[in-house]
């Protein structure tokens, strides 16, 4: 079965879905401190990375690398709440491109199997 | 099988395999996250050679239009010299023109050196013959021009403003090296609509785009905003106000935090104004250069009101002593 990636529409897509996601990030008081101060452009390119992962598209990134790329937040105060906020952004950034539901989840539990290495646990 | 040369030396690439992994085989460690041409880490410059069309994918027209490229999905099919950056040759120069602008910016005019190539909004440094030193300035003129044209901020003890204002004269000595910048307009999209903000001396390149824009017939409505602390900042208004009468599409807003607003102007935090006269950015292509803070607030400001992140581009100054 083509993944999620294939399905949604490839780079193109994902492109698109950065943009939508990344807004709903930044508009998001609840955890946009963690983002004062990158680079958005290189933000940007990590939750293209990102997106592209969860949805089942080419990647290399390793439970190492979520760690050590978030170790930084959680010595910052990154909890489950904020972690929590960020999947509800991914999955109404998903509904608004008009993604199906069952697709919806699929994604949201790649996502959700990133936590323990996001929060450092 | 393609060679690719990198600081230097050359390394082989065998049959499909991408740069990065090459590079990565050789021992040449470059900097790389995803590998699978999404995050954009391990951008590098094709020097000579063309790079495939798949690893410019999801860069911008600027970075594209220098030769940009993603290693981690760039299968060479021929020869290439890769790097970061360009090694500029060095460009000596006379003085032709200089006139102070308001009291505290002057514009200094350097003859063109035949040979020095250039887009709109780019920047040179120059370089002070007697100790090297150096600092970049924006270029405000466009190719066309003969000469080069910068507006100088005189900085509290700054080494090199104060010298320039103080001591460099008409038919005085000037070298420089460059250009550099990817903050620059690339044809195409004629229709959309622009967004030019500068503050203070970020005019300068926004100048030269605006000319450039005008010269290339961009058709979309266009609107530069200028801002100062106060009126006495501003420069170039007289200027600004006949092209905007010349060109209907433009829309000259000149923007003061405090004290009297020049006619047509507004008063307020730059990173506001904008909203109170555009309702949406989507579709729009913004150009935005001045003091980095104010850069990055306007960036986010850009990118929260519609403008898609690729199509905003920006040159932060740094202002040393």
């Amino acid at each position: 079965m083509s993944s999620v990636y294939e399905q949604l529409g490839g780079e193109a897509a994902i492109n698109a879905a950065v943009e939508v996601f990344y807004r709903k990030v930044l508009g998001d008081h609840y955890v946009n401190r963690f983002f004062e101060g990158v680079d958005m452009e290189k933000q940007a390119g990590k939750q293209k990375g990102f997106l592209t992962m969860v949805t089942g598209g080419p990647n290399n990134y390793t439970g190492k690398d979520m760690r050590e790329g978030h170790k930084h937040l959680v010595k910052m105060g990154l909890n489950d709440a904020h972690f929590d906020h960020i999947l509800c952004h991914l999955r109404s950034t998903l509904a608004e491109l008009g993604v199906s539901q069952d697709l919806i989840d699929t994604v949201i539990s790649v996502a959700e199997s990133t936590r323990a290495d996001v929060l450092d646990r | 099988m393609p060679m690719i040369h990198f600081e230097g030396r050359d390394y082989f690439c065998a049959e499909d395999e991408t740069i990065l992994e090459s590079m990565t085989r050789h021992g040449v460690l470059i900097p790389s996250s995803c590998q699978s041409g999404a995050c954009q880490t391990c951008m590098i410059r094709a020097l000579q050679g063309t790079p495939s069309a798949e690893s410019q994918k999801g860069l911008k027209a600027t970075l594209k239009a220098q030769n940009y490229f993603l290693a981690c999905v760039c299968k060479p099919v021929e020869d290439m010299s890769i790097g970061l950056s360009k090694v500029s040759p060095q460009f000596t120069t006379t003085v032709v023109k200089k006139e102070l602008l308001n009291e505290s910016v002057v514009r200094i005019c350097l003859q063109k050196p035949s040979g020095f190539k250039y887009m709109a909004g780019q920047f040179i440094n120059v370089q002070r013959a007697y100790d090297e030193l150096t600092r970049s300035y924006s270029l405000a003129s466009i190719p066309a021009d003969d000469v080069l044209e910068l507006h100088i901020k005189r900085i509290p003890d700054g080494k090199m403003s104060n010298w320039i204002f103080d001591e460099l004269k008409v038919d005085d000595e000037v070298s420089f090296f460059g250009p550099a910048g990817d903050c620059f307009y690339v044809s195409g999209q004629a229709e959309h609509p622009l967004l030019l903000i500068g503050t203070g001396t970020g005019l300068a390149p926004l100048y030269g785009i605006l000319r450039d824009v005008l010269a290339q017939e961009h058709q979309g409505t266009i609107h530069l905003f200028h801002a100062s602390l106060t009126a006495e900042g501003l420069y170039l208004e007289q200027e600004l106000r006949e092209l905007a009468a010349k060109h209907a599409h433009l829309n000259y807003v000149p923007c003061v935090m405090h004290g009297d607003v020049p006619e047509g102007g507004q008063q307020g935090n730059i990173a506001d104004i904008p909203a109170r006269l555009i309702d949406s950015l989507s579709g729009y292509r913004v150009f935005l250069c001045g003091d980095p803070m104010i850069v990055n607030k306007l960036r986010q400001m850009s990118f929260l009101s519609g403008a898609s992140m690729q199509d905003i581009y920006s040159d932060p100054f740094v202002f040393s002593e």
